[in-house]
């Protein structure tokens, strides 16, 4: 057994996923392993890369799917998913060698591969199904919140952001500090009414989906109303305005 | 528990460079990150124009790309038969000879016997340029296979076109419509302007077969039937006629809504000085339509001083798009939206670009000298590709389009579509084609350019006796307007010698064994067909690519390419700009690695090839190459015309002139200092209203990119479509031949028109479904499958089907199924869904290889369970001995492919249909790697 921080991180960093705008292009799934990959789990391994199974380790995946209700019209939905640094995280609770914990600085949720045996019981326990077992390297990998880049002095400012975040191109993913009310990403959770995935759980995730807005189907008017003056007559009162 | 030390500051690179991605043809720019001498992480530049920072999943995945096991390492000479895949690897000398042997041999005898042609490249201002110096007029690039309806019903429309040539207004639409964009063109651009219409509130209405991508964020999907767009827009057109809702005076201020029509011909009324007229309300007369002081009339019939009547086109265009059979009850059933949802986005469509408030208040000064206090906006805003386009229809569903934005009023100005400079140009702009049989001569190069755009049958490019004279058949009867050349027919005609047999086909980056061919098997056929006497019928195939694709087994030379990342290039004004609407921009691409393998450039190849033989412009006076150092060379040196060259930053012998200048030798410096892209931005009085804009237009003649600083008039009536009519009307010199009259007499039209794809024509119960592809976001064409992080996300594609559909034919999820056209089938397996037409069926393209293609391994996905629609797809049409195109432009019809489908046996399961035989690597490529750790740490190993 791990233990979870004993008091309440001071920062509670986190991401927020907007599905009113997620286009399901895998942008922030690319860019995620291509910094991650040279980055602190580095390598996220492939062992069948040109083979006829190409199924290697990646710590942000989009999930999409149709939702078709009984009338009404249906929509598809693309549904980013990686670690969602949860408050109380089964994962860390389940770990046998202290491996898997979260951070008490700013709650990030992390594994030490020098103590991680690849017993998988985290990846078991998470029922996000968010963690990734590499083969290759036999220990747990998942997403970091790109630790190595928002603490990162080598980087501008600007870019110390996960990497998903930075290239996502339809700004659909944001980064911030749940603790502070006034982050972006407290403040997108109020307005857009944010939510938990899964709440029943209890997991208590720190990240945050933000729901579809509503569509815009209303009409000012259903049908033109015909002009009068008949064929063309309306130009004659067009042009004499 | 304790705190864990972890050092959050690492070194991210050893060093940063800039250039510009080639994942796609979205040109961002990005930041490349070396460490110890590798790519280490790839970024979007938050300098750049075109991405501003973001970088979608293909330009993060660039690494991989750039390190491909599916790279050629060397150039290869054919010693088996074509398609065997042996080869031999031979020295650039040994190569270069060969080629320079073949085409100066052809050259000196008759150049066009050289067919050049190019796929999905960025540098046809080097090639078409190298193409006319060669002396031959078979040089395309892959436009006509792609989008050339979306570019030729723009530029003679409105005098520019959507996506490269401009853009909706993302700051200020507040309603905006989606037409057949597959999930690219331009992709990040349009990723982020939805984010930014949804964070407004505008509405997104996507027109679409399919719902995903794009269409699955919007807040309405329109699930039209493939072919009937055409249809659904002019009936919205039936509507805002009907209800009187159109822009009425600023048609008759800025498009030729007001010239007046002949009766007698169907041409303007033009004065004396060959000026379109109009018949002015105030005076009562007919005067010049240019006039700034006209008020011309919309409707009635006018007769002239000479006695002719005529009568305005815009109530020649009312009159014909009020017929009932517009009405949204007489379209509905083909173009596969209801009557009912068609009268009510017409009528939000009219209540979003009237009834809004919307206006930037920037006073501005028109090209009559009449100021106007603010641009006032049309909130409007509409893009469109590939679903539109690669119909048979597509150049006239274009052009209503168009006709759509024009009733709106909703081009250039807030809220609409926009321009992106050097457009908008003349509709149709300069220059005409060239290769006419007196513009051929043995060693000589061509007095223009091979692709351009027609005017009338004057500008044909035909031989003596009216047959085609191209070997693609662009610019004859057969398809007059084909701006980008007619890419998809060559191999095809070029084996049944029609109008000739060719010596050399020579491409570069264009897949045409596999993806790039309508059909392929029947293309691999022809590239092996022989003559009787054993020889092939097409008797040198040169080939330029980095990897290993399908056609490399086709080829008998191989000249090996760098990667993207390898090599000096340029995103050119005078080829596919990256501009903005409110900025113009180009760039260029540096090299950030040097290559490991024996491979060059392709432009220096060019360039170089172009010395060997001499041609006018690649050598000096001398005789000696005039751009030793290749393509940097040429970028820098090169002048199109005096002061205007490649590269439109920084000219001037100190770099201080933009647009026209000297050339520069510091040029590319200057670029690479600034991020490898230059930009000019335009003042806010010249941002809308740019077809009439004094202040703009005399910024853009002083830049070059327009001859004079001119008003450019919409073309709502399009008189060019007419002059070729008339000619299949019997008047004339040059016209079409009999079996070409009646159907040039159909087609071109002046004004929109929709028909039936071709294909529909006896499709009926035999083949009662609708065929289409998409291209996914994370995989652009053929290049990501050999991609090791982008083949996870799709290793091999389905055919998408609606469950209502699937539960008709007694499919179910996972079935594998047959697809069959009248050219043949393909066996695929099923997936079902919702969000699709239900008369139609899809499938991601290019997905699918031939075993062994790319360096895959055995048992790859995409070969085994990936397949090609194109099997299905046939490049001639039905009966005749025309391109499956549009008979305008000659854009290859894809999307009008007609099928049906049925489950497949037990004893078919598993495997897709057609299988190929495994190609052979070819010599010095290692067997790919069996896993990948890229990234792994060198020393001090992952614990």
């Amino acid at each position: 057994m791990t233990s979870l921080p004993k008091t309440p991180p001071a920062k509670r960093l986190g991401l927020v996923i907007d599905l009113d705008t997620c286009v399901g292009c895998h942008a922030c799934a690319v860019n995620c392993k291509e910094w991650n990959t040279g980055g602190y789990p580095a390598p996220l391994s492939d062992p069948d890369p040109y083979g006829a199974a190409p199924e290697g380790v990646w710590l942000n995946r989009i999930h999409g799917f149709e939702a078709t209700p009984e009338s009404g019209d249906g929509r598809t939905v693309h549904f980013p998913k990686s670690c969602l640094h949860c408050q109380d995280a089964p994962c860390v609770t389940v770990c046998p060698t202290g491996a898997s914990y979260k951070r008490e600085e700013d709650g990030i949720v992390l594994v030490r591969e020098d103590l991680c045996i690849g017993c998988k019981l985290c990846s078991w326990a998470c029922p996000y199904g968010a963690r990734e077992y590499d083969g290759m390297t036999g220990v747990m990998k998942k997403c970091t919140l790109c630790i190595d880049r928002i603490y990162n002095d080598n980087l501008d400012e600007v870019d110390r952001v996960p990497a998903c975040v930075s290239t996502c191109p339809a700004s659909a993913r944001h980064f911030g500090d749940f603790n502070d009310p006034d982050s972006n990403v407290s403040r997108l959770t109020a307005e857009r009414e944010g939510m938990d995935l899964m709440p029943e759980l209890g997991c208590q995730p720190t990240n945050k989906y933000l729901p579809p807005r509503p569509r815009r189907t209303e009409s000012a008017t259903a049908e033109l109303p015909t002009a009068e003056g008949g064929f063309l007559g309306w130009v004659d009162k067009l042009l004499s305005r | 528990m304790s705190r864990v030390p972890i050092d959050l500051s690492p070194p991210v690179s050893d060093t940063v460079k800039t250039t510009t991605c080639y994942m796609c043809a979205c040109r961002c720019g990005i930041r490349v990150h070396l460490k110890d001498g590798q790519v280490r992480y790839i970024e979007g530049n938050r300098a750049h124009p075109v991405n501003k920072g973001v970088l979608c999943a293909k330009g993060s995945a660039g690494i991989m790309q750039h390190y491909s096991p599916a790279r050629l390492s060397k150039p290869l000479k054919r010693v088996g038969e074509r398609g065997s895949g042996r080869f031999e690897a031979i020295e650039w000398d040994e190569a270069l000879a060969l080629a320079t042997g073949w085409l100066g041999a052809i050259r000196e005898r008759d150049p066009k016997q050289l067919a050049f042609f190019t796929g999905r490249d960025q540098s046809q201002a080097l090639t078409g340029w190298w193409a006319s110096q060669f002396g031959t007029p078979n040089y395309a690039a892959h436009g006509g296979f792609c989008s050339v309806n979306m570019a030729a019903g723009g530029i003679y429309t409105i005098g520019g076109s959507f996506w490269e040539f401009g853009e909706p207004d993302w700051e200020h639409a507040e309603y905006f419509m989606m037409f057949g964009v597959a999930e690219d063109h331009d992709s990040n651009p349009i990723k982020a302007g939805l984010a930014k219409l949804k964070a407004r509130g505008a509405k997104i209405v996507a027109v679409n077969p399919v719902r995903t991508g794009y269409g699955a964020i919007a807040d309405e999907w329109l699930g039209v039937t493939p072919g009937g767009d055409g249809l659904l827009i002019l009936s919205l057109c039936h509507e805002l006629l009907r209800a009187g809702r159109v822009d009425l005076e600023w048609m008759l201020d800025y498009s030729n809504a007001g010239w007046l029509v002949l009766d007698e011909d169907g041409l303007f009324a033009r004065d004396g000085d060959g000026k379109p007229l109009c018949w002015d309300r105030a005076t009562n007369s007919a005067r010049p339509a240019a006039g700034s002081e006209v008020q011309p009339a919309p409707k009635g019939r006018f007769t002239l001083p000479d006695g002719r009547t005529a009568r305005p086109s815009f109530e020649i265009m009312a009159e014909r798009y009020a017929d009932a059979r517009y009405a949204p009850d007489a379209v509905a059933e083909r173009a596969g939206v209801s009557a009912a949802t068609i009268r009510r986005i017409a009528a939000e469509l009219a209540a979003a670009a009237f009834d809004s408030d919307l206006a930037i208040e920037q006073p501005w000064t028109d090209t009559h000298g009449r100021k106007h206090e603010r641009m006032v906006g049309r909130p409007v805003s509409i893009h469109a590709m590939r679903g539109i386009s690669a119909h048979v229809n597509g150049f006239h569903t274009c052009r209503a389009l168009h006709l759509l934005q024009m009733l709106l009023g909703a081009v250039d100005r807030p809220g609409s579509y926009r321009y992106k400079p050097p457009f908008p140009r003349p509709a149709p702009p300069g220059p005409k084609p060239a290769g006419r049989p007196d513009q051929i001569a043995p060693g000589q190069p061509m007095p223009g350019p091979p692709l351009g755009f027609t005017a009338g049958p004057e500008d044909l490019i035909l031989a003596d006796d009216g047959a085609p004279q191209r070997i693609d058949h662009a610019f004859s009867w057969e398809a007059p307007v084909s701006a980008h050349g007619m890419m998809h027919t060559v191999i095809g005609n070029a084996v049944r010698g029609d109008p000739y047999r060719i010596d050399t086909l020579f491409m570069y980056m264009a897949n045409m064994a596999w993806n790039s061919a309508m059909n392929s098997a029947e293309t691999i056929d022809m590239l092996t067909a022989k003559d009787d006497d054993g020889g092939y019928k097409i008797p040198h195939i040169i080939y330029s690519d980095a990897y290993f694709s399908e056609m490399v087994a086709y080829a008998d030379l191989i000249l090996p390419d760098t990667t993207y990342l390898e090599r000096w290039d340029c995103i050119s004004l005078l080829d596919r700009p990256i501009s903005d609407a409110d900025g113009v921009a180009d760039a260029i691409r540096q090299p950030i690695a040097t290559p490991d393998r024996d491979v060059r450039p392709f432009q220096d190849v060019l360039i170089e090839i172009g010395a060997r033989l001499g041609l006018p412009g690649l050598v000096d006076d001398e005789g000696q190459a005039r751009y030793p150092n290749g393509y940097a060379d040429y970028l820098v040196g090169h002048e199109r015309k005096p002061g205007v060259g490649s590269l439109a930053g920084w000219r001037g012998h100190d770099g201080s002139k933009q647009g026209v200048g000297a050339p520069n030798p510091k040029q590319l410096e200057a670029y690479t200092e600034n991020d490898c892209h230059w930009r000019l931005e335009l003042a806010p009085n010249q941002r809308y209203y740019r077809y009439a804009n004094q202040a703009y237009l005399d910024w853009s003649a002083a830049l070059g990119f327009i001859d004079h600083a001119e008003r450019i008039t919409l073309q709502l009536y399009s008189e060019p479509m007419q002059r070729f009519r008339r000619a299949a009307e019997g008047h004339g010199e040059i016209q079409p031949p009999e079996h070409l009259r009646q159907r040039v007499k159909d087609y071109f039209d002046p004004l929109p028109i929709w028909y039936a794809p071709f294909e529909d024509a006896g499709a009926g119960d035999d083949f009662p479904l609708h065929a289409v592809t998409q291209r996914p976001m994370a995989m652009y064409h053929a290049w990501g499958s050999q991609n090791a992080w982008l083949r996870q996300i799709h290793a091999a594609n389905r055919l998408y089907m609606s469950r209502k559909l699937a539960a008709k034919l007694d499919i179910a999820d996972d079935d594998w199924v047959w697809v069959e056209s009248r050219k043949g089938q393909v066996k695929a397996q099923a997936r079902l869904m919702d969000g699709v037409n239900d008369h139609t069926v899809w499938t991601w393209n290019a997905i699918g290889k031939r075993a062994g293609a790319w360096n895959l391994g055995e048992g790859a996905p995409e070969s085994t369970k990936g397949f090609l629609l194109n099997h299905l797809i046939d490049d001639l049409q039905s009966g005749t001995s025309y391109a499956n195109a549009d008979p305008v432009t000659g854009q290859a019809a894809w999307y009008d492919l007609r099928v049906r489908v049925r489950k497949a046996g037990v004893t078919e399961q598993g495997t897709s249909a057609p299988q190929f035989a495994t190609l052979q690597r070819p010599p010095g490529m290692a067997p790919a790697p069996d896993t990948l750790q890229y990234g792994k740490p060198k020393t001090g190993a992952v614990t």
